[in-house]
């Protein structure tokens, strides 16, 4: 895809004379420019979805049919890891650990921090480009690293990572070279986060416009913030849980292995007396507020377009970024609810799920927020709008389904199960993921100064809504009868297990469907580039602020720094001309 | 000569970087006594608590001195406390409940 | 493009930009050595026996060490004083003073790792030698990576005094909060494995 009709940076409007032309190299690859970093981000964090996307489509056929030989594609993966076609169970913990990782770290975080953040908030804030530009292209080039280390990982002896994208000790400790890999792949992927991260507190703060104070900022950029903070805090314990790792992988010592560990019949030589715990409170204690860095973009998405859709301010603007701060802020001290089953005592169990409770509150705040400011409004069901109505239900589904996670009794039969498949993947797939589509053809127009095609929207929005839920509904049912999760054979080794198995068929079909709905999407992404509908400045009439400069917006963004006169919101303003006031006209 | 120091503090003459200047070399001194104290004190080889005690104690008037005068945190403005205050309740979460989960009893053995 | 409030504050937050960069880098590294602090508590309290820090470690090289390091702490605040009075001179022996103590923290403590391994000492011994060559040597890291910084700014970088002094004391600043932030651990982490 050539990068060069995608916001690229025209001949600058700016005044400066002696700023001098960029080779090619500098301008498209070695970019400062938070546009191109954007959409470099953006572009990685769909590829790598799509990647990701392709393993777990191979574990479906083994989940689907275990023990089959997969046509065609099986016999190219190779005798180590499909030997005539069918899967190894290592082949199979390597797809899923991997699948793991590469949708949390490389696909949904790039795209929706890395992309959006960068492409979208500068824009928004009425800013020049990030307070620090260099370090953007820096965070950048550390994913880069990191998703390359990654990939490598497959191709070392022993495979990747096998271990689960949580990597528990002491199994993650004893595994083959890939783990390796995968910890020194995730020090540059949180290297990345917290560069960026610093980066967009400081630009949210001191370079906003005139005028914009924080109660009239976006939703979005509300979004983007405690975002920000929340991985700027919570990743640094897993870079040094992941250096202790590496640290009994490679020079023998004991922080996780506990005293008297036999594998294979032979005892470990390692000193022993570690905790192996320890690396599950260091690793949650990062991957739960990492969940709400997962969700709260897109939260911020969702909520910018049902304003734009519905012609009407969002319904309890202030709820909403008082929610949004308290769930940063309590999502800290919930992390132990990932940790019900490991015997902890009533005390601090009763603890963490006292803060488990307390926490969904704020999320149902934003949700019913959300719902109700569709209440009264002039619907525009364009594509964004259609994913973006849709994420509410989606996330409703897996936010309420947390809940008897939270708490610890009812974890106990849950925890491990296809339930909390089920769970998550409502949050992030139908949820994240669609408020991400959302996000690509709304701001598609900014980007390229071209529309998506809405027919081919359309019908990549209802594929993918239909399968989602084909997909993953089953797995609640699966994960009520009790069958664990990450079992290589689908659990069809176990007597209980049997009346429920038809569905993993069912949820294989939705996937390798889904699969096929993505295609329209992906032929719209590249065609509309060249192909797609011009627009000026305004094409959704929306009132923020980066609907202000051109689309695509030169280096340096606006002709003059803008100015925010009001709130983000002033749609159906009683007595104005049009049917919207933007925020930067005076 | 005022007008072209349009550094971070807020009124910074030469006259005030003195009297900075007077208060890093007390500090300094100050910091050399608390390290011989808290070797000194070691030496006595106290109870674990009371020496884990001690040593924070110690330990924190001794960091305190180096974030408040050399790192100018005393007359830093709200923005950072803001930043700090919320990291510091952070870092002491991530301090307390580890340990506390283990010492509440595992039903697991 | 100008990146406003690179130099001169922004009126509401008094800040530069650099100013609460750092600091926000700072939060972060908070938290990672906060994270190492934790392990050692819960590794300590579920140990069955721990050593005390005098049996196995050296104290009076750690105290020369820990000295040594509040020294550089002093000249890297008095080299940023210099440049606020607009002293280059004597910001180049502060500074380079910073550079040089630094170097004997990491001199001092080559010595002292090749001292225990050459005892057989090492990380994989027991959890306390783990633990301990985990913390200081990733505090070590910091004290080389802050070192570099300092070299560039004494040296390379000084350039910029010329062109943007107003900057280039900002930035000295800002990497002099990052050495006094590396004391500060050291100042936590010398008491924590040495003495108790």
């Amino acid at each position: 895809m050539s990068e060069q009709a995608i916001g690229a940076p025209k001949p600058h409007v700016t005044h400066e004379a002696h700023h001098e032309e960029l080779g090619f190299w500098r301008k498209y690859v070695f970019s400062t420019d938070h546009k191109v970093i954007g959409i470099q981000y953006a572009v990685t964090g769909l590829l790598f979805l799509l990647f990701g996307f392709c393993l777990m489509m191979l574990m479906r056929w083994q989940l689907a049919y275990p023990g089959v030989p997969l046509p065609l594609i099986g016999g190219l993966l190779g005798e180590a890891r499909m030997p005539g076609g069918t899967m190894l169970p290592e082949f199979y913990n390597e797809l899923g650990a991997m699948h793991g990782t590469i949708m949390v770290f490389l696909g949904v975080v790039p795209l929706a921090v890395g992309g959006f953040g960068n492409f979208v908030l500068p824009l928004q804030i009425g800013a020049p480009d990030m307070a620090f530009p260099k370090i953007n292209m820096v965070s950048y080039w550390c994913l880069f690293l990191g998703g390359i280390t990654m990939l490598g990982s497959f191709f070392v002896p022993g495979g990747a990572a096998q271990s689960g994208w949580t990597s528990y000790t002491p199994l993650a400790v004893i595994a083959g070279t890939g783990q390796t890999w995968w910890l020194i792949g995730m020090i540059f992927l949180i290297t990345s986060s917290l560069l960026g991260a610093l980066n967009f507190i400081t630009t949210t703060i001191q370079l906003r416009a005139k005028g914009l104070t924080f109660m009239r900022f976006p939703f979005f950029c509300w979004a983007q913030f405690v975002t920000a903070f929340l991985l700027l805090l919570a990743f640094p314990p897993l870079e040094a849980a992941g250096v202790m790792q590496l640290m009994d992988r490679v020079a023998g010592t004991s922080f996780f292995l506990p005293s008297g560990l036999v594998v294979s019949g032979q005892p470990l030589t390692n000193a022993g007396g570690g905790n192996t715990l320890l690396w599950q409170h260091l690793f949650w204690f990062l991957a739960h507020p990492e969940v709400y860095v997962l969700i709260l973009p897109g939260m911020g998405i969702v909520a910018e377009i049902i304003a734009n859709n519905t012609r009407k301010p969002l319904w309890g603007y202030r709820s909403m970024v008082y929610s949004l701060v308290f769930l940063g802020f309590m999502s800290f001290i919930v992390w132990a609810h990932h940790m019900f089953m490991t015997g902890m005592g009533t005390a601090m169990a009763a603890f963490f799920q006292t803060t488990t409770m307390i926490i969904s509150i704020p999320s149902v705040v934003i949700l019913t927020a959300l719902i109700i400011s569709l209440w009264g409004g002039s619907i525009r069901f364009n594509t964004p709008m259609l994913f973006a109505v849709a994420f509410l239900p989606m996330f409703g589904i897996g936010g309420l389904t947390g809940l008897p996670l939270g708490l610890n009794i009812a974890d106990i039969p849950l925890h491990d199960t296809y339930y909390v498949i089920a769970h998550f993947h409502y949050v992030v797939a139908p949820g994240t993921i669609f408020a991400l589509m959302a996000g690509i053809y709304y701001w598609y127009p900014k980007a390229t100064g071209r529309r998506m095609n809405e027919t081919l929207g359309k019908i990549h929005f209802w594929g993918s809504f239909v399968c989602m839920n084909v997909v993953f509904m089953p797995m609640f049912i699966i994960g009520l009868a009790g069958v664990s999760r990450r079992l290589f054979d689908a659990g069809t080794a176990y007597t209980f297990a049997q009346p429920t198995m038809h569905w993993n068929e069912v949820s294989s079909w939705g996937a390798w469907t889904l699969a096929l709905f993505q295609l329209p999407f992906i032929f719209n992404f590249f065609w509309s580039i060249r192909k797609g509908e011009t627009v000026g400045e305004n094409p959704w009439q929306a009132t923020t602020i980066e609907w202000s400069a051109p689309s695509p917006p030169p280096h340096g963004n606006f002709v003059h720094a803008p100015q925010a006169y009001r709130g983000p919101y002033e749609y159906s303003v009683p007595g104005a001309g049009k049917d919207f006031v933007p925020q930067y006209e005076a | 000569m005022a007008s072209d120091h349009a550094t971070d503090m807020t009124s910074d003459h030469a006259v005030d970087i003195d009297k900075h200047v007077r208060v890093y070399i007390t500090v300094f001194v100050a910091l050399m006594v608390l390290t011989i104290v808290t070797v000194a004190v070691s030496r006595y080889h106290f109870p674990v608590p009371v020496a884990v005690t001690v040593a924070l104690i110690v330990a924190t008037i001794k960091g305190s001195l180096v974030a408040c005068y050399f790192m100018h945190l005393i007359s830093e403005k709200k923005l950072i406390y803001a930043v700090l205050a919320l990291t510091v309740a952070f870092f002491a979460v991530l301090l307390a409940l580890p340990v506390l989960t283990y010492s509440d009893g595992y039903w697991i053995r | 493009m100008d990146i406003p409030y690179t130099v001169e504050v922004r009126r509401d937050t008094g800040l530069t930009n650099g100013k609460i960069g750092i600091w926000l880098f700072l939060a972060s590294e908070v938290m990672l050595f906060g994270a190492l602090f934790a392990s050692y508590i819960l590794i300590r309290v579920g140990a069955p026996s721990w050593p005390r820090g005098d049996t196995i470690l050296d104290v009076p090289l750690a105290t020369f060490n820990t000295i040594v390091l509040i020294s550089s702490s002093v000249t890297m605040v008095m080299a940023w004083a210099s440049l606020m009075r607009r002293r280059f001179g004597t910001f180049r022996i502060y500074m380079g003073g910073t550079v040089l103590l630094g170097l004997v923290f990491l001199v001092v403590k080559y010595f002292e790792y090749g001292h225990h391994l050459e005892l057989g000492e090492y990380p994989s011994t027991n959890n306390f030698l783990a633990i301990y060559y985990t913390l200081t040597g990733l505090h070590m890291l910091h004290v080389f990576g802050g070192m570099v910084v300092n070299a560039y700014f004494w040296g390379p970088g000084a350039k910029l005094w010329k062109t943007n002094p107003v900057w280039f004391t900002n930035r000295v600043e800002h990497s002099g909060l990052f050495w006094h932030f590396v004391d500060l651990v050291w100042i936590f982490l010398f008491p924590t494995l040495y003495l108790l």
